[in-house]
């Protein structure tokens, strides 16, 4: 279960740029996960719910965007949305392809007081 | 506090167990902090942020060292440590090693290469499932390797977790065995999308068990068009040669970051 480590790796974030603004609480987190980045959901939310607790994100609303999966044939050259690694180009049925969005995995803002 | 990286851990390999929580015994006192403003902050940050500037650190190490630094990820019991006792044992008179065992609780795999006769660290990850940089960065710091060495990772038997996990590595070889079945490269493809080399062991076993090989190195390169393979057996000895000329080819021209 990596994502608690994920997890982890947030609330540093977090506490380390509430710490920069004297903040005494993280009001809101804005996160952005692709669709390919390799983070399963329910157990993402999971390890939230066991990581946050008496952290200045406990009371945090989360807002997550999620970003679809979007890549480039590097045999056609098309652009098409891809939602699994394995997916070929929809137009030649080639497999290389250059993932262009959906690896992110990113803390975007944060509202702090 | 650690000079290097700014933790608060000695250089002893086993640093920090990520995946334990941390204690918070700071005092919140939401009930009256509304009188604060907000304050609105732009953070833009990689979540694993962190782990890759450390791995980006520990890749500056080895390339400048000339260290060849291969991370072995696989599921549980696919013959990571069954392929470094052979490979240590038939190459140590062409190649200086060094091994890091990640394991999340036991010693057995590093008392298995410290038999060989070979440097290795060992780094306990309690209920961590995977190694990071930072436990790398420590772990070299107390290892020290010589230039021009081959430097291995065994990472912790999991299929799924490591794969997010930069250690600054060269190249990443997953390992997978012919008893696990020939579509796991579909079902676990963040892992075969981010290895450059397929180890495909225990060979011996394959009148034994369903599994084409022609199927499963279709099933990878729909996830990495340009994935190696090598078919071995630990257990015979038969394709190791190759896994050899492999590293010895690695070895010869400079690795590419
Ligand atoms: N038949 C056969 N058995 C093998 C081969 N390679 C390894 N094994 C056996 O598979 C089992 C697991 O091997 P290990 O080398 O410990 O596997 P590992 O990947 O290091 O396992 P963990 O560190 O626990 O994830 C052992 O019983 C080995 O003897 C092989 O080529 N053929
Ligand atoms: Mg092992
Ligand atoms: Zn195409």
């Amino acid at each position: 279960m990596h994502e608690l480590s994920l997890v982890m790796s947030i609330l540093q974030i977090a506490e380390r740029e509430a710490e920069k603004h004297d903040a005494k609480q993280i009001e809101e987190i804005e996160l952005e996960i692709g669709e390919l980045s390799g983070v399963d959901r329910p157990a993402f939310d999971f390890a939230w719910e066991q990581a946050i607790r008496s952290t200045k994100l406990e009371k945090a609303q989360r807002h997550i965007h999620d970003i679809s999966g979007e890549a480039r044939c590097l045999e056609c050259d098309k652009e098409f949305a891809i939602h699994q690694l394995f997916d070929p180009c929809p137009h030649c049925g080639n497999h290389f392809v250059e993932i262009r969005k959906g690896k992110e995995f990113r803390v975007k803002s944060l509202v702090v007081s | 506090m650690c000079a290097t990286c700014g933790c608060d851990s000695h250089s002893s390999p086993t640093i920090r167990v990520s995946g334990e929580s941390q204690s918070h015994d700071h005092s919140h006192d939401h009930g009256h902090s509304h009188s604060h403003t907000k304050t609105v902050v732009e953070v833009e940050k990689d979540v694993l942020h962190e782990n890759n500037l450390l791995a980006q650190r520990n890749r500056g190490y080895f390339e400048a060292k000339k260290i060849l630094a291969l991370n072995l990820v696989s599921s549980p019991g696919s013959g990571k440590t069954s392929l470094l006792e052979k490979t240590l044992i038939d190459c140590k008179d062409e190649f200086q090693f060094y091994v890091i065992e990640g394991d999340q609780q036991t010693t057995r795999d590093a008392d298995r290469i410290h038999a060989t006769g070979t440097k290795v660290a060992q780094i306990n990850t309690g209920k961590g499932c995977h190694l990071d940089a930072h436990m790398i960065l420590h772990a070299l710091q107390s290892m020290k390797p010589k230039e021009n060495s081959v430097f291995f990772i065994e990472n912790v038997g999991n299929l799924v977790c490591p794969a997010m996990f930069d250690l600054g590595e060269q190249e990443r070889v997953v390992i997978i065995s012919v008893t696990e079945g020939d579509d796991k490269p579909i079902k676990y493809p963040d892992m075969f999308h981010s290895s450059t080399l397929c180890i495909i062991n225990k060979t011996d076993l394959l009148p034994y068990v369903p599994f084409s090989m022609d199927k499963v190195k279709e099933y990878a390169r729909q996830v990495n068009p340009t994935l190696e393979f090598i078919e071995v057996s630990c257990t015979s000895g038969e394709g190791l040669d190759r896994w050899y000329q492999w590293l010895k080819e690695k070895t010869k021209v400079p690795a590419e970051a």
